[in-house]
């Protein structure tokens, strides 16, 4: 038997793995891998800031709701769509996000530009009941989230982890974050973190 | 994107995406020639006879990936896809967007030209116009003011005449593009406790008519006259300019009970709002002017029939 045959790979398992990790690793070696080395890509926008302890508490509640399963945040570069929500997301409104939220299910509208869309009250009378404002909406009820406090106890942790990935916290940043979380519930945070979301590229819608 | 830190990553793509190419280039040779031979047994042998033949792919078959591998040169030639060459037919994904929205401008530039030469009045009487307008209604406005336009506790209905602000075109125009944030400040210490905002509710609900407790109305109009009237006026009719609602009419934007007005008296309402909350967003910047003066007009109409 010849080494270099189509035996070899059905016979060998081993070669047969190792023949199909190189093959599948091509697209994402060419694909994926030079992003790492594009400013557009790792350079945040203008204005960009890393989340604050609270905007970042309530990233944490919208994961743990699992709002990306029904809400989008990637407003594709179509007109339809920037017509819609505005402005189409670039790369690098997203370089804080670990993870990124942008989801691939729109069972309620791309939330990728909804700060300073809605008014804080809007939200959180939106948020305990959707159809007290919307009656047409099919959003679950989080009434949870204004009565439960916001944890401040592993904020701290949970930047440093973040600092660890490349987010630029300071020191004071991380020190001060569970003092601003003292007092503020579930709601507050989430709040603070729809607000933020998409600010910093503007356009006409 | 196509701005590599170094040209070392336009290298990298362009090697292997080639590279990928002419193994598959050669792949395929290989398959062919074997086709020359006679067709050759593997060593599978299932039930003590039924054998396996390693056949060549069929031409057809092969033929589809050549063809495949003559698209994907074409395709690497004519689109971005090599590194950082752009391709000869000068596509991109953001210059095809912006090709889309100057063809949507073109479009509507007239159409929106055509809304500002009128007035609100006489937009607001055209049904065409109209029925842009609604969509951009149910999709920048509907969400708070509701889809029916009358809104929500806490969210202005638009249809029941009262206004806040004003509600001449002009004012309407001014709400929507630089955004309205009302505040009612907390007069719980200023009206000595529950008795006092109990009294003062009864006052105003005697004011517009509603069910109230008549024991209490002579206390409130003195409460009244003392704590409320530099915002909502000697005659309580309001003060558009900062917006304090009418008081004296039926409409109520944070419900007509007995308890919603005393927790508005006693607590008021966004008068703790840190520094860029707002009540009513500003649409400046967000809608076009001729849209906004094209909501202006639907609004206005909403009550102006």
């Amino acid at each position: 038997m010849k080494f270099f045959s189509h035996e070899t790979l059905e016979t060998k398992l081993p070669w047969l793995i190792i023949a199909i990790v190189v093959v599948i690793s091509i697209g994402g070696l060419a694909l994926n891998v030079p992003l790492f080395f594009q400013p557009s890509a790792t350079e945040p926008v203008a204005g960009l800031k890393p989340y604050t302890a609270l905007q970042l508490e309530g990233r944490d509640i919208y994961i743990r709701e699992g709002c990306h399963g029904c809400h989008s945040q990637m407003i594709r570069p179509f007109r339809s769509e920037a017509a819609r929500y505005g402005h189409y997301s670039v790369a690098g409104e997203f370089v804080y996000d670990h993870p990124f939220q942008f989801s691939s299910h729109r069972r309620g509208p791309d939330l990728a530009r909804i700060g300073g869309k809605f008014s804080d009250e809007w939200h959180r009378v939106h948020m305990i009941n959707p159809r007290s404002v919307v009656p047409e909406s099919n959003m679950p009820n989080y009434p949870w989230l204004e009565k439960a406090p916001a944890n401040e106890k592993i904020i701290a942790r949970k930047m440093k982890a973040l600092r660890f990935v490349g987010v630029p916290y300071t020191d004071a940043d991380i020190e001060s974050a569970p003092g601003e979380l003292a007092g503020k519930t579930e709601m507050d945070a989430l709040i603070a973190y729809m607000q933020v979301l998409g600010i910093h590229v503007k356009s006409v819608r | 994107m196509s701005d590599f830190t170094s040209n070392f990553w336009n290298l990298y793509i362009v090697i292997l995406t080639v590279a990928a190419l002419l193994f598959c280039v050669w792949i395929l040779a290989v398959v062919g020639k074997r086709e020359e031979k006679a067709a050759s047994k593997t060593t599978h042998v299932w039930d003590g006879d039924l054998t396996e033949y390693n056949n060549p792919l069929p031409n057809w078959w092969r033929g589809l990936f050549w063809a495949l591998l003559i698209f994907s040169v074409g395709y690497l030639i004519y689109y971005p896809g090599l590194g950082s060459f752009k391709g000869l037919g000068g596509w991109s994904q953001v210059g095809q967007f912006d090709q889309e929205m100057r063809a949507l401008e073109a479009k509507t530039k007239p159409m929106y030209d055509g809304f500002l030469a009128m007035s609100a009045e006489d937009l607001s009487k055209d049904q065409k116009a109209m029925g842009t307008a609604e969509r951009i209604f149910q999709n920048e406005c509907a969400r708070c003011h509701g889809s029916d336009a009358r809104g929500a506790i806490g969210f202005k209905n638009l249809r029941s005449g009262a206004w806040n602000w004003g509600g001449s075109p002009a004012e309407i125009e001014e709400s929507i593009a630089e955004g309205r944030t009302g505040v009612m400040l907390p007069m719980g210490e200023a009206l000595g406790g529950s008795d006092g905002v109990q009294s003062v509710v009864a006052y105003v609900r005697a004011l517009s008519g509603l069910p109230h407790d008549a024991n209490l109305v002579a206390q409130g109009e003195v409460l009244f006259d003392e704590n409320c009237t530099s915002c909502h006026g000697n005659d309580a009719r309001g003060m558009k300019e900062i917006g304090a609602p009418d008081l004296t009419d039926s409409d109520w934007d944070y419900g007509s009970s007995e308890k919603a007005m005393a927790k508005i008296v006693e607590f008021g309402h966004n008068s703790e709002l840190e520094e860029g909350a707002f009540a009513m967003p500003a649409h400046k910047g967000v809608l076009s002017t001729g849209q906004i003066h094209l909501l202006t007009s639907y609004v206005w109409g909403l009550t102006n029939k």
